[in-house]
């Protein structure tokens, strides 16, 4: 379970976020939308403390991760992350990238590690291009070898900071279906998006940001059917 | 007629051995000064890139010295102070000492070059994975980074392997001192200063063409 109490982020000056408070149960499917600069990544990159907060806290599973004593590196195996930018490893084969950290940061053996490589490329549809570069991948493919790497960590919850947005409009469903795929197996997920469709679909329950606050949570029926706050609704009619 | 002592005589087959010997002593001195130059040059370029103001405020005026001193005065003056300040080196240690600090401070920015190369996002990836500061270094930034400057980094060796020719002021006998001593003999400067070239252009052409290949390898 991810708890968020109170939390606060600045960049210099300004606040990005001013005071969440929200808890992800294990095997939720949450969604967090919002127009850019509403600070819905850097909650991301909070969670799993890319970026350090100035105030309130972050629990994952009963760790605080901004605790002077927590081993972040520890913690991060149990949060996969996949990026907007998907950051393919260029001088490893896909193989190779998804095998790294199992190997390095776990110790697995050669094989083992070659072996849940094998399989999480398997699962995003990708063991025709185990021995391929990532610059004979399109966009889409090195998406899923992204997803595929993070996987391969065994992650408890896995973080999607706008996962699609640098794709071209073609390439989306490949990685969207991907999404959907663990989100049927169970995996607890934590989706920045601008797919409302994946948000209405997919979802357990839906987050608006406005602003760098919290406006609005519930499931999606409710916040496309019937958002209580005005921000919501227009952000709404706007993107549709 | 009285014969003539005669203080010149003509180069022989014997001479292109000694220059052979003096062409593996160029090579040995550049090998090790670009080898160690190489290594402090890695840890000076990662100061400089995550040290910031300090390092700005610090090291770097101290490498833009070594950087902007031609390198004859450097190695003249530290092969004549070092005796003062209890350093007793030879020729060949003070070249490799001189050859080793400006290696490094060539290799400096090529380093932090190399680390810039890599952007944020990729090591934030890295890190997400649970990779800890020095895994991300050794196993994304160093081969991702070092590939994008291998070239510039060859440029610096086969500079400083050139720029070796500058020990022979010292009057360690490496190429460029063993064709003085044999213009001095046999009073043949063309012949002689074209075999010292043909030498430097025989170590440096297979590195270049090695490099070049290990570049197309990567390129794929």
């Amino acid at each position: 379970m991810i708890e968020i109490r109170g939390l606060e982020k600045y960049f210099g000056a300004l606040q990005v976020l001013k005071g969440i408070d929200l808890d992800v149960a294990k095997g939720e499917v949450l969604s967090v939308i919002g127009a850019s600069g509403s600070g819905k990544s850097t909650l991301l990159y909070c969670i799993n403390g890319l970026e350090p907060i100035q105030k309130g806290s972050v629990i994952v599973d009963g760790t605080d991760v901004h605790a002077k004593g927590t081993d972040i590196n520890k913690l991060r195996q149990k949060l996969g992350m996949v990026f907007q930018q998907w950051n393919s490893f260029p001088h490893l084969t896909a193989l190779e990238n998804v095998a790294l950290a199992p190997k390095i940061v776990k110790g697995k053996s050669k094989a083992e590690a070659r072996d849940i490589a094998e399989r999480q490329l398997r699962h995003v549809g990708l063991d025709d291009k185990l021995n391929v570069f990532p610059s004979a991948l399109s966009g889409g493919q090195q998406q899923r070898l992204a997803i595929a790497r993070a996987l391969a960590m065994e992650p408890t919850y896995m973080l999607f900071d706008e996962a699609t947005s640098a794709l071209d409009p073609e390439l989306v469903g490949e990685v969207l279906d991907t999404m959907r795929l663990l989100a049927e197996e169970g995996m607890t997920m934590i989706c920045v998006t601008h797919e409302m469709g994946f948000a209405r679909d997919v979802s357990d329950r839906v987050a608006y940001f406005h602003q760098g606050v919290m406006e609005e949570i519930g499931p999606p029926e409710q916040i496309f059917g019937n958002a209580t706050s005005g921000h919501t609704r227009k952000f709404l009619a706007n993107v549709r | 007629m009285q014969e003539t002592i005669s203080f010149f005589s003509g180069f022989t087959p014997n001479d292109l051995w000694f220059m052979g010997e003096a062409a593996l002593r160029t090579l040995w001195i550049s090998a090790l000064s670009i080898t160690i130059g190489t290594v402090l040059g890695g840890v000076f370029g990662w100061m400089l890139y995550e040290g910031k103001l300090t390092a700005a405020l610090t090291l770097a005026p101290v490498l833009d010295i070594f950087r902007s001193v031609p390198l004859i005065i450097q190695l003249v003056l530290f092969y004549n102070f070092a005796p003062i300040v209890g350093l007793d080196l030879d020729p060949f240690g003070s070249g490799v000492v001189i050859l080793t600090i400006y290696t490094a401070a060539l290799v400096a920015n090529v380093a932090r070059g190399a680390i810039e190369a890599v952007g944020k996002p990729m090591r934030r990836a890295a890190r997400s994975l649970g990779m800890s500061y020095w895994q991300d270094m050794r196993y994304v930034v160093l081969p991702i980074g070092g590939r994008a400057v291998f070239p510039a980094w060859v440029g610096v060796a086969l500079g400083v392997m050139k720029d070796s020719a500058l020990v022979s002021v010292l009057g360690y006998v490496e190429l460029l001192k063993a064709s003085q001593i044999l213009i001095t003999r046999t009073q043949e400067p063309f012949l002689i200063l074209a075999i010292a070239g043909a030498f430097y252009f025989a170590l440096s052409f297979p590195i270049s063409r090695y490099a070049a290949k290990l570049e197309q390898r990567w390129a794929q």
